[in-house]
């Protein structure tokens, strides 16, 4: 019962994950954060079969920053989708796949413009303004349909953000104790209060 | 004495030389000459075709030059069917990256890889090295146009203009005295070709006697073109070459 939300602004991208770490019908820890960050300008959410989560983002961390020492190069969001979608792909084809499915928020320096991409443990990818991960997905995304223009300032996002935390509130059965926010622009990645 | 160190490929000889690879490099003198010069809006690769025999079938394709990616060619100085296997894995290598990451392989990368390769050789006992030196003309992204220069140790180096093969020494002083870097590609053209003329032993040269390779952007489509070119384009920059000669 996780929960994954992000949207892209004209120069940023705002994402959020519920910070709730639940096994069965137990609440393990109430600020569990479901983000790792990648390199300078890529910020991956992620949740799933808990295990597969941590293991799996650690292990494309590892290699991400492997490549910027090894080439002294930061990969772009894209490049880094790419790469994660390719790992995915090869353990969806091995004996036990790992089931995690992603969100990866990056901004690409050289262009100067943000960028989203939706991942599911099929390896599927794709480039996308918004998106949610998880049941809330079903409440969400249809706020995100009526509210989001490519042009959205910080503000805006924030708040179609609280709609849909207010939404999830609402109309989901799960506390979802409250949600982890960060924003991946020029400057980086950082986190927010919302 | 000698003997007894230059027979393998990864003892150190006692003034600390290897020798099979300093073989290797001389292998590569005795191939024809390949030159690379960098421009502003491209790169042109020549390269000396060597006709053996009358009877030998002239081929239309290139025998040394060769394209590695949709960003990449290169130029080939040494043992073409050492050559082969290299181009085989930097190909390779070029298509697994684009594949992982969907993007072409930044070129320093793929030059460093196969250089990789060639250094192995020049360590691991009981294998000769590979004798081939090459010249690596692309573009990517993040250095845009770039020339490499490798050779049989696997040490590799950025270039603007460079040659490799017999002759090289005498074509690099002349690129030296001559190149200037705000040139364009048509320039560059030109210069391939007095170069080649002024060291190449005829008097003429012809399209059978030379190859020709250019890497630059189309920017109505925006998208690298790398071309190997095609015996009558030679002809016609051959031909402008011996118009400005007759009127110099």
């Amino acid at each position: 019962m996780e929960s994954l939300l992000a949207v892209q602004g004209q120069d940023f991208v705002l994402t959020a994950s519920s910070s709730s770490a639940v096994r069965g019908i137990t609440v393990l820890k109430p600020d569990d954060d479901k983000s790792q960050i990648l390199n300078s300008h890529n910020l991956m959410l992620y949740c799933g079969e808990a295990g597969d989560t941590t293991n799996f983002a650690e292990y494309i961390a590892a290699n991400i920053s492997l490549y910027t020492l090894r080439h002294n190069l930061n990969l772009s969001p894209e490049a880094t989708a790419s790469f994660t979608r390719k790992q995915l792909a090869t353990s969806l084809r091995s004996r036990k796949p790992y089931q995690v499915n992603i969100l990866l928020a990056g901004y690409e320096t050289n262009l100067g413009k943000p960028e989203l991409f939706w991942l599911d443990y099929l390896a599927t990818c794709v480039r996308v303004p918004y998106a949610c991960q998880g049941y809330s997905s079903f409440y969400c995304l249809s706020i995100f349909d009526r509210y989001y223009k490519p042009d959205l300032t910080i503000d805006e996002a924030v708040r179609i953000m609280k709609l849909c935390f207010d939404e999830l509130k609402k109309r989901m059965p799960i506390d979802f104790k409250g949600f982890i926010c960060k924003v991946v622009d020029k400057d980086g990645i950082r986190e927010i209060n919302i | 004495m000698s003997r007894s160190y230059d027979s393998r490929t990864t003892i150190f000889s006692p003034e600390g030389r290897l020798y099979q690879v300093e073989y290797a490099l001389e292998a590569i003198n005795h191939a024809g000459v390949a030159l690379g010069i960098v421009a502003k809006d491209g790169i042109v690769l020549a390269a000396e075709k060597k006709v053996t025999s009358k009877l030998l079938e002239q081929e239309e394709s290139a025998e040394k030059l060769y394209h590695i990616g949709d960003n990449m060619l290169c130029a080939v100085a040494g043992l073409t069917a050492d050559a082969n296997i290299l181009i085989n894995y930097a190909r390779r290598v070029g298509q697994q990256y684009l594949q992982t990451f969907n993007e072409e392989m930044p070129c320093e990368q793929l030059v460093r890889r196969v250089c990789d390769l060639k250094q192995g050789y020049t360590q691991y006992g009981g294998l000769r090295p590979f004798g081939v030196s090459f010249l690596y003309a692309g573009w990517d992204h993040i250095r845009g146009y770039q020339l490499f220069q490798s050779n049989p140790s696997g040490n590799y180096g950025s270039w603007q203009a460079n040659s490799i093969g017999g002759n090289s020494t005498s074509v690099q002083s002349l690129m030296r005295q001559e190149y200037k870097d705000d040139i364009n590609l048509d320039e560059a053209s030109a210069m391939a070709v007095k170069f080649l003329s002024k060291t190449l032993d005829s008097n003429s040269l012809t399209h059978e006697k030379i190859e020709f390779a250019t890497i630059t952007k189309d920017t109505t489509k925006n998208k690298m073109v790398c071309k190997i070119w095609k015996s009558d384009e030679i002809n016609e920059v051959l031909n402008k070459y011996q118009e400005t000669q007759r009127q110099s």
